[in-house]
């Protein structure tokens, strides 16, 4: 369905202002970032990097500005077409780790992926049937990704994918993005630490 | 549909697992319910007399207990910012969620009722017509309580909040409810009038509630 094909999407926002609380966090930001791209989002603690992720994932609404995704299948909407990582990780304690991924993998649709195999990439194949109640805040994250690997979606908001992850599982994911890029993926992250991929700095909210 | 098939099963699942809330509240319609006689006191007249009205009391807390985290829960665990930017509109994902906690902790109430009534000394005939107007209510609890539940969610405030809010919404199905079941056993009234109110306030809450619910949580999107 996303036969994607490298420099054919465009993830651009322009004049994008965000208010929250009443107060502005930023205003006439202007970004892009293309197929086969990775944005490092940066600035200080408090200066937007989340509350621009969910505008573009359409967790919130702007207050002034257009984000448009270009070249994307045109029957989805942007939220659609995006996978969205937060901070909390979407997992149910009670299931197990195979029952969370498979039911996103089931909820979200679309060209999806095998549940095992993504499992094994991240490296959670031996723990399948543990309740998620029972992982670490690394193997969450892991499993979490194993979502971003199982359902196809182009773009992914990424907010401080690293976080918890031991060096290992960081050079893991550097090779998932990189695989996602080379698909014809985009990658917009926001992060403190260093992504681990080429990225293009978006720096918001003045100097750290 | 697979979506939302997947989602009533992950939501059912969740609450019979342990720590699901499934079983919670039908514990509290039992407690309240066996309570009632030692409270009243062995005049079996009066205990049939007010039988159905402590069910429908006892089928109401018990199913406003358990709603409060409906939403809660999902937005806690950033589950329902997915749900929110997935491709199934958010109103049919709450009465997906609705009619999952329905099934989960609404239905054992109603497979509850038979046993509770031998201890309110309610025969079988009216045993029946209070399960049956639960079976028609209940649904009307649930899909009104979800308004509720997600305005908690929207307001940030759980709970009494929600009691508040919610408790108002419900007394029309309170009334309607053990008005049908009096009817069935005492009579006068013909059982078919008030039963029929139960059936349509359940009907147009089905409609009503999975939208309130939806434009309340895309309002209260942060």
């Amino acid at each position: 369905m996303n036969g994607l094909v490298p420099g054919q999407m465009q993830l651009s926002g322009r004049g994008v202002i965000c208010v929250r609380g009443g107060r502005e966090v930023f205003s006439g930001l202007d970004f892009e970032a293309a197929s086969g791209e990775a944005v490092a989002v940066v600035g200080r603690n408090g200066s937007g990097k989340t509350s621009l992720l969910r505008l573009i994932a359409g967790l919130l609404i702007p207050a002034g500005g257009t984000i448009v995704l270009d070249g994307g299948d045109a029957e989805m909407m942007l939220p659609e077409q995006c996978h969205y990582l937060g901070h909390r990780d979407a997992l149910k304690p009670a299931l197990s780790v195979a029952e969370n991924l498979s039911f996103w993998a089931d909820f979200l649709g679309g060209e999806r992926g095998d549940t095992a195999e993504s499992l094994a990439t991240v490296g959670l194949d031996h723990a399948t049937h543990l309740p998620a109640a029972f992982l670490s805040a690394g193997q969450r994250r892991r499993l979490s990704l194993a979502r971003l690997l199982t359902v196809r979606r182009p773009v992914w908001l990424l907010d401080e994918p690293t976080n918890a992850l031991d060096v290992a599982g960081q050079d893991m994911f550097g090779g998932l993005m990189r695989d996602h890029l080379a698909r014809g993926g985009l990658i917009i992250a926001a992060t403190h630490a260093p992504l681990g991929i080429e990225s293009r700095e978006l720096r918001i909210g003045g100097a750290a | 549909m697979t979506a939302l098939a997947a989602l009533i099963r992950r939501d059912i699942r969740i609450a019979l697992r342990v720590g699901g809330g499934a079983l919670i509240g039908v514990l509290f319609f039992l407690t309240v319910v066996v309570l009632m006689p030692f409270a009243v006191g062995p005049d079996l007249a009066l205990l049939s007399r007010l039988g159905p009205a402590i069910l429908w009391l006892g089928a109401l807390l018990a199913s406003l207990l358990t709603l409060d985290r409906l939403f809660m829960a999902d937005h806690e665990d950033g589950s329902l910012d997915l749900i929110t930017m997935s491709r199934t509109p958010l109103e049919l994902a709450c009465a997906a969620k609705a009619l999952a906690h329905w099934l989960a902790a609404g239905l054992p109430l109603i497979v509850a009722t038979p046993v509770l009534g031998l201890l309110l000394n309610l025969d079988m005939a009216a045993t029946g017509a209070v399960a049956l107007t639960l079976l028609a209510g209940t649904p009307a609890l649930t899909f009104t309580g979800m308004i509720g539940a997600a305005l908690a969610v929207t307001l940030h405030r759980g709970g009494l909040l929600m009691a508040v809010l919610v408790l108002p919404l419900s007394i029309p199905v309170l009334i309607f409810g053990v008005a049908a079941s009096q009817a069935a056993i005492t009579g006068p009234l013909s059982f078919g009038a008030p039963f029929s109110i139960l059936c349509a306030l359940s009907l147009v809450s089905l409609v009503i509630g999975p939208f309130a619910a939806a434009a309340s949580l895309k309002h209260g999107l942060d």
